[in-house]
């Protein structure tokens, strides 16, 4: 797969490697750097793998101070600079630039500190997401946003993504878990965003950096909340002959004022291949099942469960299942968890989407995903966080296959424009990247970007942070809205052609 | 009775591009219920409470759009009648108080630790610019990471990056039964008390302490409070009396909050113990927010609460609101993402900090 570079955001400069080089040498051991191709390659891409670029120059600062005099360096001499966590991103964030720094916080690895009474945990960019969780558990406390990639994503990456995971619903994003952070800007100053408190002076600064894909600086520090572990969860499985009454049902659980922690649905085909993986003792005849989990107080958990079930039923379920102890309940959720390995199987490559959709228009998108996936002659397997929205269409295809790549690059991008005119995003948690700037021309008017382009500047006037990422160029726009004229409308009409 | 919808952000638009011509500024006001907060307004007033209505309320999709004009009061009957309720638990500050101002002020009420803030729960804002450009950013949809969070910046900015027109938020069922509780305490073990609770199980949705009494509300279904009280103890507050008392504590209408002495309200980490300031203490959201009635000198506060980690702002006073300094690189930023916003300086100049 190309990724969809464009001259206009292009970065240029002549600086001599060499001679760089030894600038960083003043600073960083050998070992800090790497510009051997062979030792770059594990750089050439993240969890998008098929994009690749060779980075300038990789380096793996130690301390703050050393990831500061990086930064300093490439400002004063014009070179662009591309951070990196674990690189587990799914839409290329973390993608380098060929002729950019790959900035790599893979050695800021320590909790720093867990304040029990405060209940907040502070931590270096590049631990780990479920170690939070796991140094917390001994307070009783756990850290809430857990994406699926937990055990390797780190926290500098998941604040530059804002991302969620299944218990969004009651739990929120990263954005909502978080109290304060360390940036270094461009320049190379640090400052502090947020702080001890729930709140902080002047603009909320902590909100416009979280989910800014890289763009405004380098997160050296977070400090994140947490919460108490629940006393316990329970979790049910719902059958369904009809995917818009399961739809319908989850509407109707959240109007009734349940909020559970997980609520997630899957078709037909994502069932299938989960059970053939993870043998879940899921309903393979089913044409969608529904999980939906609730946490919290024994009390409170076992009227919530009550009040779920009664309205599964009464929307169509056929079937509604209790986990009855742990281990049936982790059951529930492996098939869910595995849902994407398991397409794997079934396919020799797929592509993974993540529009988010108003819940009431989940039939009528459905019924679209269904109608291009005959038209493009490609699968598709269908895993939803209901509760929240978030749709995760997998495109089955085979990379072997002439222009089987193409086409479903085509039908991905064919949905996220149904998402958009169903009134919902190109992006609910994997983040826009590399991958899907060209839809950020089909979600947002030049004005809008515009606006993104001078909030951009007020924190990297020279555009060395990411450069090529998140934000399209409006150059771009105009050559993307030129190939995609909708009902005789040209998108950014007022845009020069190119 | 609600008041019926009205769009008039193509007459706004007329006067923030005549403000650009005439190189005048102005300074937006929904109702003024919250003019007191913040530093005085010197310009020109643009009057925004006629742009008002709900646009749309979905309560199975738990999201609401109102324009900013929208009376609060209005919004919240709305909600009621569904069975919701605006999580944050919004102070009014007047009877016509307004979901613009809400957002401007980014204030939330007691429940705010438990659920969350204004700015957790804006999902979309319909914003004015200061070129008098109508643009849209974020949306009606719970999880969207495309763009940078615009919506969430407009939140305590205090309309100085604009006029927000239309807010698109996250609304949440109301629980089914609340109880308020009372147990007396040292100033000391109440911090520690009402921080262990909040590390723990309980269904928390309020915590407060006024020196000798901490009060806490639980919130849920009717037999997880049963269960809740049986382990917590402490005296049951009538019910009505409770709902006024948290509606007072929300409204600053508690005797505490009477007279002419500076208000000044600190944002704290939770468990921190009663900073060494000479004066009256209030303490809110489980002792993340203190209240704080002084007339010690401004600079002794904010280095106060600069040292703990946390801020301060002058919030009701006769010398007028002042927020806690900003360092210089944090400064430096504000100035630049004003600019970004609102390049010809016409909104709310010097509401938030002096000089811009």
């Amino acid at each position: 797969m190309n990724h969809p570079e464009h001259p206009a955001e292009h970065i240029a400069h002549t600086v001599d490697k060499a001679e760089f080089l030894r600038q960083l040498s003043q600073f960083l051991e050998a070992g800090n750097i790497l510009s051997a191709p062979e030792a770059m390659r594990p750089y050439d891409c993240d969890g998008m793998s098929a994009y690749q670029v060779l980075p300038w120059l990789v380096v793996l600062p130690d301390t703050i101070e050393q990831a500061q005099a990086v930064l300093r360096l490439c400002y004063q001499y014009g070179v662009p600079v591309v951070a990196r966590g674990a690189g587990t991103g799914l839409s290329g964030g973390a993608l380098p630039v060929a002729n950019g720094l790959l900035l790599s916080l893979a050695k800021f690895t320590r909790i720093l500190a867990i304040d029990p009474i405060n209940r907040s945990a502070c931590v270096q960019p590049g631990v780990r997401n479920l170690a939070v969780s796991e140094a917390a558990a001994p307070f009783g406390l756990y850290y809430a946003p857990d994406p699926s990639s937990q055990i390797a994503c780190t926290l500098g990456g998941n604040v530059a993504e804002n991302s969620g995971g299944v218990h969004c619903l009651k739990y929120g994003l990263t954005v909502h878990n978080l109290l304060a952070l360390k940036l270094l800007t461009v320049e190379g100053e640090l400052i502090t965003l947020g702080g001890a408190g729930l709140d902080s002076a002047g603009y909320d600064l902590l909100a416009v950096v979280t989910g800014s894909e890289g763009l405004l600086g380098v997160i050296v520090e977070v400090t994140l909340k947490l919460l108490p572990l629940p006393e316990t969860a329970a979790t049910l499985l719902a059958v369904f002959a009809d995917i818009e009454q399961a739809g319908e049902a989850v509407a109707a659980i959240i109007g009734a004022g349940l909020v559970p922690a997980g609520l997630e649905m899957m078709d037909n085909l994502a069932i299938r291949a989960a059970e053939a993986f993870v043998h879940a003792g899921y309903p393979v005849e089913a044409a969608a099942l529904i999980l939906c989990e609730m946490d919290g107080m024994v009390a409170q958990v076992t009227a919530d469960l009550v009040r779920a079930q009664t309205i599964l039923f009464a929307n169509g379920a056929t079937e509604v299942r209790h986990a009855q102890n742990e281990a049936e309940r982790k059951r529930f959720w492996a098939g869910r968890k595995a849902a994407f390995p398991a397409i794997g199987r079934l396919s020799p490559d797929y592509y993974c989407m993540d529009g988010t959709i108003p819940r009431r228009r989940l039939a009528e998108v459905l019924r679209g995903i269904a109608g291009l996936s005959e038209k493009f002659g490609l699968a598709v397997a269908n895993v939803f966080h209901a509760g929240d929205g978030n749709l995760h269409p997998l495109i089955l295809y085979d990379a072997n296959q002439p222009g089987d790549l193409a086409r479903a690059e085509a039908f991905g991008s064919k949905i996220l424009q149904l998402c958009v005119a169903a009134g919902g995003t190109i992006t609910g948690e994997h983040g826009v990247g590399m991958e899907k700037i060209n839809q950020m021309c089909v979600q947002f008017s030049s004005g809008e970007l515009r606006q993104f382009h001078a909030l951009k500047a007020a924190f990297d006037p020279r555009g060395l942070l990411n450069p090529g990422k998140a934000i399209p160029s409006l150059p771009r726009c105009a050559e993307f809205g030129a190939l995609h004229v909708h009902h005789g409308h040209t998108p950014h009409p007022e845009l020069d052609r190119f | 009775m609600i008041e019926p919808g009205c769009d008039v952000s193509v007459l706004l638009r007329e006067r923030v591009l005549a403000a650009i011509a005439d190189k005048t500024s102005l300074n937006i006001i929904g109702s003024s219920s919250k003019a007191f907060y913040g530093r005085p307004a010197q310009s020109e007033p643009l009057v925004v409470a006629g742009h008002r209505g709900i646009i749309s309320y979905e309560p199975t999709e738990l999201v609401m759009t109102a324009r900013c004009g929208t009376r609060l009061a209005d919004i919240e009957a709305v909600l009621a009648d569904r069975g919701q309720m605006l999580a944050f638990e919004p102070p009014h500050f007047g009877p016509d108080a307004t979901l613009g101002g809400t957002v401007a002020t980014g204030l939330s009420g007691p429940r705010r630790p438990y659920t969350g803030a204004v700015r957790d729960v804006v999902l979309g804002v319909k914003l004015l610019n200061g070129h008098g450009e109508i643009l849209k950013f974020g949306g009606e949809v719970m999880k969207n990471v495309a763009g940078f969070d615009v919506s969430r910046l407009m939140v305590g900015a205090l309309g100085t990056l604009g006029v927000v027109l239309e807010i698109s938020m996250k609304v949440l069922p109301r629980p089914e039964a609340d109880t308020t509780l009372l147990f007396t305490m040292t100033p000391d073990a109440a911090l520690v008390q009402m921080n262990r609770w909040a590390g723990q199980n309980w269904p928390l949705s309020a915590a407060c302490f006024d020196g000798e009494v901490v009060r806490i509300r639980l919130s849920g279904a009717q037999t997880a409070i049963a269960a809740a009280l049986q382990k917590l103890g402490g005296d049951v507050l009538p019910d009505d009396e409770a709902t006024s008392f948290w509606a007072d504590v929300r409204e600053q209408r508690l005797a505490f909050f009477q007279g002419e002495t500076s208000l000044w309200r600190l944002s704290l980490a939770p468990a921190t113990t009663q900073p060494d300031l000479p004066g009256a203490w209030f303490i809110d959201w489980g002792g993340a927010l203190h209240w704080l009635k002084t007339d010690q000198p401004a600079e002794a506060i904010f280095q106060t609460a600069h040292i703990l980690g946390g801020h301060a702002c002058r919030f009701r006073s006769p010398l007028g609101g002042e927020f806690q300094p900003l360092s210089t690189g944090l400064e430096k930023l504000h100035r630049n993402i004003k600019r970004a916003f609102d390049p010809h300086g016409i909104f709310n100049a010097g509401r938030l900090y002096e000089g811009w």
